[in-house]
């Protein structure tokens, strides 16, 4: 069977067996490898992408659960030339290290600033707690992020 | 986006950071080819026996199998190890730890790999394990290894330390442990790699030492290591775990048996925790003399470091724990006996803090404990014994470099979290209690006397007109290598728009070791230093050719070009590219660090590695809330204050301190592997407890500007020191805050709920 769905936009037919998980799909069939994977098991958050806009964890789900849904990985947030708002301020702030963690705390932080755009730094450590981070000690991350609400307020403004 | 010209000293956006923000960076574990197969290993699962049968017919059967490998089909002397040989590729005798490999797996996809794991039968004779590592060696103790189950002992004197007891006004004497902790990297164990026509392996692995790899699988599988090429894109976290062999050569024994078809190995988190390495457990056995005021007059010390099952890096791990086991701090009689022994547990190896972050707890506390009984302030005790240069550590060493512990130590005594910590703690609430730590830590940099510490820079004019940084050394996350591109930039003026870097691949860059012991930008970063100097030189005489200069005088490098800044004509260098052969558009040079000159030493058992002259120095203070009722501990505000010499990124600094200090703070008060007759009870992130954003606090990061004369621009390592404050700082806070005296980490709730609750005296302890 075939399952369709959209990917970063482009309309896309998933083909093989429909209860492959989710990042294997999208790392292996569609080489968008910018999805990680850190534990398979759903602790790590490296995995996340959005599914109907909402934050979702790749690792948890079967290819079948995409049927006839919009998908988001970091590829579909900006490209390295024309990055999204909170991407530049990860790299401004100096969020990324090792990097693996990033696309996953990327995808969290776009949406929580899609549903709370002034968050915090406890909002936005919340918002962040299920995606985990061995290199930064968040303290970096949460800045960006911060950094990142303030951008899009003022790119907001006409 | 716009391109700059990188300034050493200044905040530098790391140059890796757009393409893993954009998840465009190509890590070893996004490798992936259309007719790979899949390679697993099985794991032992009990931690001591005897192979009698390795039975694989029922895995051979798994449709979708392509091969299943045993100990028999191991080519060489089947031995990995980065100083002693002593890990099999692939068990085929003993069983020494629950996660030996037994036999290899290659399949055709992930589902039929795990089935026909799971398919491998073992006949084994249990053989009584050893789990503690005092016990390890008793007489009569069961064997891990033929030859005894201690891997290195060593001693080192300074003066008389048992004589100088009968001078001290003060003698107190404790015991601690620190458990096993796991690197916990995001992207676990993993590489790819294909065996060409001609014999030889590509492999693209995520490692911190690709070098030392060939020479490791050469040796293993029988295999001349020039016909191996080992490429390191950047890893997904390292911190000393993947400083060794993990998949390499399962891995390359895969390729080799897969007619020519690339192989994956990547090692599920199980897995990881279940066969990668872990930071040594250790107990220390400490005696500590002082006048009456304060003045440290002797130390003695009995250190038991539990290697596991295999070496790995462990005698070089107690090495580093036995110099800095007296602290940063002027102590006349010493006296450090130290012990890495066998066990049947988890192999231990390399971890960030690297036998530092062990001692720094033991002797943090006895400070703390001395201070308490002379009622002395905490910070003028350790102000009081600081090490200054000029003064000899307790290994003896002279210190002739940067020694900046003491205005760390001073940064902190006039900070306002120390100053206004009295009225900060009164204000904790009902049912809580406040309490302030503060801790002096260090730790060494370089792989110290006996192996060169040594780094090959190369840099390239490109034919495009751009400058070309070959890095040879992994960059795990550090920033390593966004470093060099800075060097080169600010040394060369060019902008990011003109510079380019080249990722460890033996192919292509390099020897410069291991991505380890915080030497990777100051040992390397001197090479290139050098390296930067001849190409400009090189680049300006060439152009003079090019304008017809009788002297190549007045000449500067512009982004992408050379001016003549009396005339104003100018060179582009796709122009002088073009002109200039390859060999004519390249410099390289190399480094090697400097080691003790010391020849006084009186110290015995050491083999390499040991001692060192460079250190980084760090204090650090913390306030916690404990929770009366629950026992739990909140880390409230933190401020660490690290010598790293001169910095050349203050936001890379920064991103190692609050990184090393959040590791810190998982080994403090949550992370703790749980073994049971060697076999780890919590494999899983589910359990295995690592700090996530509401856990750690904003670390605040100052830096003491010393000059290291012999660092690029000045600087030195920084990367692991950070790792070694939280928990000594974290215990003296709770020592503070209850009176509760920490013995053993990590610091969990239950623990402090249950000394609180068996004692109300002074003198509680943990």
């Amino acid at each position: 069977m075939s399952i369709i769905c959209k990917i970063n936009g482009n309309d896309t037919e998933i083909q093989g067996a429909s209860d492959r998980r989710v990042v294997d799909v999208l790392r292996e069939d569609l080489g968008l490898t910018g999805t990680k994977e850190g534990c398979g098991a759903g602790e790590c958050g490296a995995c996340t992408i959005l599914v109907d806009g909402e934050p979702r964890l790749s690792c948890l789900m079967m290819a079948v659960q995409l049927q006839d849904k919009a998908v988001t990985t970091i590829e579909g947030i900006g490209e390295s030339e024309a990055l999204h708002p909170v991407q530049e301020a990860f790299v401004e702030h100096g969020a990324v290290q090792c990097g693996f963690c990033t696309p996953g705390m990327v995808l969290s932080a776009v949406n929580l600033l899609s549903l709370h755009p002034e968050p915090d730094r406890n909002r936005i450590r919340r918002a962040l707690s299920g995606n985990l981070c061995r290199c930064t000690g968040y303290v970096k991350i949460v800045d960006a992020v911060e950094a990142a609400a303030r951008a899009m307020a003022e790119g907001s403004k006409p | 986006m716009t391109h700059d010209i990188p300034a050493v000293g200044c905040p530098f956006p790391r140059f890796d950071a757009r393409s893993k923000v954009s998840g465009a960076e190509k890590y070893a574990t996004d490798e992936y080819a259309p007719d790979m197969l899949w390679a697993g290993a099985r794991r032992a699962g009990l931690a001591h026996g005897r192979i009698l049968a390795v039975h694989t017919n029922d895995a051979e059967s798994v449709p979708g199998v392509f091969r299943v490998l045993t100990r028999k089909d191991v080519p060489g002397t089947n031995r990995q190890g980065i100083v002693h040989k002593d890990q099999p590729v692939l068990a085929g005798q003993k069983i020494r730890h629950c996660g030996e490999p037994v036999a290899l797996v290659l399949a055709e996809n992930r589902e039929a790999l795990k089935l026909a794991l799971s398919r491998i039968r073992l006949d084994v004779e249990p053989l009584p394990g050893v789990f503690d590592p005092e016990t390890a060696l008793n007489p009569g103790a069961p064997m891990v290894h033929a030859a005894g189950n201690t891997l290195l002992s060593a001693v080192i004197q300074k003066g008389d330390a048992a004589k100088a007891f009968s001078d001290c006004d003060v003698i107190l004497e404790d015991c601690f442990e620190v458990p096993f902790q796991e690197h916990a990297f995001l992207e676990t164990e993993n590489g790819f790699a294909q065996q060409k026509p001609d014999g030889s392996l590509v492999m693209t692995v995520s490692t911190q030492a690709p070098f030392r790899d060939r020479m490791e699988i050469g040796h293993a599988l029988g295999l001349d290591f020039s016909s191996i090429r080992v490429i390191s894109p950047y890893l997904g976290g390292g911190f000393g775990g993947k400083d060794g062999a993990t998949v390499q050569c399962l891995l390359a024994l895969a390729a080799m048996n897969a007619n020519g078809r690339p192989v994956k190995m990547w090692w599920d988190r199980e897995e990881s925790f279940i066969a990668g390495y872990k930071r040594h457990a250790a107990r220390l056995y400490y005696k500590l003399g002082a006048g009456a005021d304060g003045t440290l007059k002797s130390l003695e010390c009995r250190l038991y470091y539990d290697t596991g099952a295999y070496a790995h890096l462990g005698g070089e791990v107690l090495e580093l724990g036995m110099e800095h086991a007296g602290g940063p701090y002027r102590i006349p009689h010493v006296s450090i006996q130290g012990w890495c022994v066998y066990t049947n547990n988890p192999v231990s190896g390399a971890m960030r803090g690297f036998g530092v972050s062990q001692v720094a707890f033991a002797i943090e506390q006895m400070m703390n404990r001395l201070a308490e009984k002379l009622c002395m302030d905490p910070l003028e005790l350790r102000l009081k014994n600081a090490l200054r240069r000029g003064d000899r550590n307790s290994s003896g060493v002279t210190l002739m470099h940067s020694t900046g512990i003491v205005s760390c130590l001073k940064t902190i005594e006039r900070h306002p979290l120390w100053r206004n910590r009295a009225d900060w703690k009164a204000r904790a609430g009902r049912f809580k209690r406040r309490g302030v730590g503060v801790c002096a830590v260090f730790n060494a940099m370089g792989y110290g006397r006996g192996l060169p510490d040594s780094a090959i820079a190369k840099v390239e004019l490109t034919q495009e007109g751009r400058i070309r940084v070959y890095c040879g050394v992994s960059d795990m996350g550090q920033g390593n290598a966004s470093a060099f591109v800075q060097i080169a930039g600010d040394m060369l003026c060019q902008d990011t728009g003109h510079l380019e870097l080249i990722l460890p691949d033996t192919d292509r860059t390099h020897p410069s070791g291991s991505s380890s012991a915080g030497r990777t930008t100051y040992t390397y970063g001197n090479a290139l230093v050098r390296s930067c100097l001849q190409l400009k030189e090189k680049l300006i005489h060439r152009a003079s050719l090019v304008l017809f200069l009788d002297e190549p005088v007045g000449l500067v490098l512009l982004p992408g070009r050379v001016r003549h800044l009396p005339s104003g004509r100018e060179v582009s260098f796709s122009t002088l590219a073009a002109m200039l052969p390859e060999s004519d558009r390249t410099a390289i040079d190399q480094h090697v660090m400097t080691v003790a000159s010391d020849g006084n030493l009186n110290a015995s058992g050491f083999i390499l590695g040991f001692p060192h002259v460079l250190f980084s120095y760090a204090a650090h203070l913390a306030g916690i809330e404990i929770d009366e009722l629950t026992g739990g501990v909140s880390v409230r505000f933190y401020l660490a204050v690290t010598d790293a010499g001169r910095i050349i990124n203050p936001q890379g600094v920064e991103q190692q301190v609050q990184g090393g200090v959040a590791q810190g703070l998982g080994y403090a008060l949550c992370e703790d592997i749980l073994l049971r007759d060697g076999k780890i009870l919590n494999p899983s992130l589910t359990d295995y407890i690592v700090p996530t954003a509401l856990d750690v606090p904003d670390v605040a990061s100052l830096t003491v500007e010393t000059v290291e004369s012999t660092g690029p621009f000045g600087m030195k390592g920084m990367g692991e020191v950070g790792m070694n404050g939280p928990l000594p700082v974290v215990a003296g806070a709770v020592l503070d805050a209850v009176g509760v005296w920490v013995k053993r980490s990590p610091v969990t709730a239950e623990r402090i709920l249950e000394a609180l609750g068996l004692n109300t005296g002074a003198g509680r302890k943990l």
